[in-house]
């Protein structure tokens, strides 16, 4: 990512609250703070990873990019041809036009898919919905993206269950890919398949994005998986990012303590591996009660004074477009 | 090798699962001794029979399932002494011989720990309810002394205001946790962990790995370990077993599997596995298709459907184990020219 590449996604300090409520009022005694205070950039025809663990609000991010979670603060710029426009402002037509440009692929392929229905039924609808009239021509259509993802376009007329779950997925994608989008957000969209299926799924993710060059928003907790997919990886520790880099530096030199120690639990499928393994204590702290200051600094092997009071800010450090939220690195930079 | 080294020697399981139309053969003449002190580790993908060969050792399953074995050996060492236990000859999967067995013989780790533990009671109490199970006349407050002695050791914060909280009062890793306390509460010889991370975040994977190895190398535990994730086979296991469809189909120590596996099936397994660092353009390997449905497979290799290098005579008949090297068995028609096994 050396030149300057056009922004399709400009995030600003995004947040997402969840109010906890309490007895008959329903008064709101506290918030689950999933997203709290998030910028990022996607930049066209790139893949955006993003990683963390359970409950750090990776997903949360993914929905929230898609305002299917209500965003609560900050702001969510989509370029539409060159003007930015903010989604989290948008009404319902507006919405309903991005979500053309904007499309998911969920988790599990066993439940995204409604068993009632032929796949041809579920197909149609997307293309329906955003206006292709003429049957012949939504057929094409359907047809056209079940090539590319190489499932026989016969196989329209067959239900959910008559496929595995890497034929599941395969189809999730391409009911995605009908209406043309610009974007795809993946949120864990290998996790439940196994890994002779899990390559195959990827490749084809790949070559898809070539050939249509698309933008993708890569969401998994599989840091592996990630970095096999993505130009650049975004990670997240509980509702705040702490690092973005491009997907080699992260690997080759990991900034923050967390990065560090998320590349080093990875078990390495290599027995001459002599690595020494660093291994966390603790887990992760609620997000209704975050710690003070770093949210990290209780598990972290660097921790200062300074990081029990102050939150870090993001500054830039080392290659380019490489960012850090830590003290260790705060004080050479201004 | 005599009974003092070998803890656990099964020969030529099988089980068969009958529904009212048909029977389905799950595991399929499955073999493999496990040594005194170590770990195996039993790999391959969801529906190859992994769990249900380790279920069918323990006798965990329902009466629909049929386990026919010609022999599977357990060989208890108590003060240097070895009593042979003779499971399948046991019949009632729940009668009292078993239930002898099963905690302070072997015991086992389940997958998911959100639904292995029983929501309504404290934790304290379901560790020491085995211990109380299996030692007549132990009073509840020496079993409870044994439950803290246990929570230490495993590393669970503040045990003694933590035996009183409910599951649902602790994370995934505690829970897991609590999980192996259970398993471990008895002092069994033999360890078999049905994928007890795959629920879990890599960095709370990573203490419950350790925390697994540590009850091997010190306290000289066998550990049957089943996963799906290489990385943790080279990590924890001696020896390495890998599945398909039922059947063994590779066999050998973790540097015969990894430096040199020679069935099809590992070799593919182990290069589809993404790992850090790939270079850029470099792709995964993929296996063509998906794994056939075991109801209705023809005679043959298993694997033949999505094997690169299959000929004509892989779908003729079963194939026999091949030892390539002492130790190292495969089930590939490729080392024809080698001895024959079991």
């Amino acid at each position: 990512m050396s030149e300057k590449q056009e922004i399709i996604f400009q995030v600003k300090d995004l947040q997402t609250w969840f109010p906890i409520t309490k007895g008959m009022f329903k008064k709101v005694v506290g918030h689950v703070k999933a997203i709290d205070g998030v910028s990022l950039e996607v930049y066209k025809g790139e893949t955006l990873g993003i990683v963390g663990e359970s409950g750090c609000g990776k997903s949360t991010l993914g929905k929230t990019m898609m305002m299917l979670e209500r965003a609560t603060g900050g702001s969510v710029m989509f370029n539409y041809g060159g003007e930015f426009k903010d989604i989290t402002k948008f009404n319902s037509k507006e919405m309903f036009d991005f979500r053309q440009k904007v499309q998911m692929v969920f988790q599990d392929p066993y439940s995204a898919l409604n068993p009632q229905k032929k796949i041809y039924t579920s197909f149609e609808e997307p293309l329906k919905v955003h206006g292709m009239k003429s049957e012949s021509e939504r057929e094409e259509r359907m047809r056209q993206v079940l090539k590319m993802v190489n499932i026989q376009p016969d196989y329209l007329m067959r239900y959910p269950h008559e496929f595995s779950g890497g034929q599941r997925q395969r189809l999730c994608i391409a009911r995605a890919l009908e209406v043309m989008p610009e974007v795809l957000i993946c949120d864990e969209p290998v996790s439940a398949l196994d890994v002779s299926i899990q390559a195959q799924v990827l490749n084809l993710m790949k070559d898809i994005q070539k050939e249509l060059n698309l933008t993708y928003l890569f969401i998994a907790h599989d840091l592996s998986v990630v970095q096999y997919m993505s130009d650049r990886i975004v990670v997240m520790y509980l509702g705040k990012i702490v690092e973005i880099a491009d997907s080699h530096a992260l690997y080759d030199e990991p900034l923050h303590p967390y990065t560090r120690a998320l590349l080093s639990a990875i078990p390495v499928p290599d027995i001459h591996n002599t690595k020494k393994r660093q291994v966390l204590q603790g887990e992760v702290p609620s997000p209704i009660h975050k710690p003070t200051g770093c949210a990290f600094h209780n598990r972290c092997p660097n921790c200062m004074e300074i990081c029990k009071t102050v939150d870090p800010a993001m500054v830039h450090h080392g290659a380019e477009g490489h960012q850090v939220a830590c003290h260790l690195y705060g004080k050479d930079k201004t | 090798m005599d009974s003092k080294e070998i803890i656990l020697d099964v020969k030529n399981l099988n089980t068969t699962f009958i529904s009212d139309r048909k029977e389905v053969k799950i595991v399929k003449n499955v073999s493999f001794q496990l040594k005194r002190g170590h770990a195996l580790a039993v790999v391959g993908e969801s529906g190859c029979g992994k769990s249900v060969t380790m279920n069918s050792i323990m006798r965990f399953l329902g009466r629909n399932a049929v386990i026919k074995a010609d022999s599977v050996q357990y060989n208890a060492l108590h003060d240097g002494k070895v009593t042979e236990y003779h499971l399948e000859q046991i019949e009632k999967s729940h009668g009292p011989e078993m239930r002898a067995l099963r905690g302070p013989e072997m015991s086992m780790v389940f997958q998911d720990p959100m639904s292995s533990l029983n929501p309504v009671y404290k934790v304290g109490d379901q560790v020491a309810e085995g211990l109380l199970q299996h030692n007549k006349g132990m009073t509840k407050q020496q079993a409870k002394e044994k439950v803290l002695e246990m929570f230490k050791k495993l590393g669970i914060p503040d045990p003694e205001e933590r035996i009183n909280s409910y599951p649902h009062q602790f994370s995934g890793g505690m829970k897991q946790r609590v999980v192996i306390a259970i398993a471990m509460i008895c002092n069994p010889e033999l360890i078999i962990c049905d994928e007890p991370t795959t629920a879990l975040d890599v960095t709370i994977q990573a203490q419950i790995m350790e925390l697994l190895k540590e009850m091997q190398v010190q306290d000289g535990k066998s550990i049957i370990l089943i996963t799906h994730n290489m990385g943790l086979v080279a990590e924890m296991a001696d020896e390495v077993c890998v599945m398909y469809m039922g059947r063994v189909v590779e066999f050998g120590s973790l540097a015969d599997v990894f430096d040199s596996p020679s069935h099809p099936y590992t070799r593919a397994l182990l290069r589809s596995v993404p790992v850090l660092g790939l270079a850029d353009g470099q792709k995964l390997e993929t296996i063509p298709g998906a794994t056939p449905n075991p109801a209705d497979l023809k005679g043959g290799c298993e694997f033949a459907g999505r094997c690169e290098e299959c000929t004509g005579a892989c779908r003729e008949r079963d194939i026999p184990m091949f030892e390539i090297s002492p130790g190292h068995r495969v089930r590939c028609l490729k080392f024809k020219e080698c001895q024959e096994v079991q």
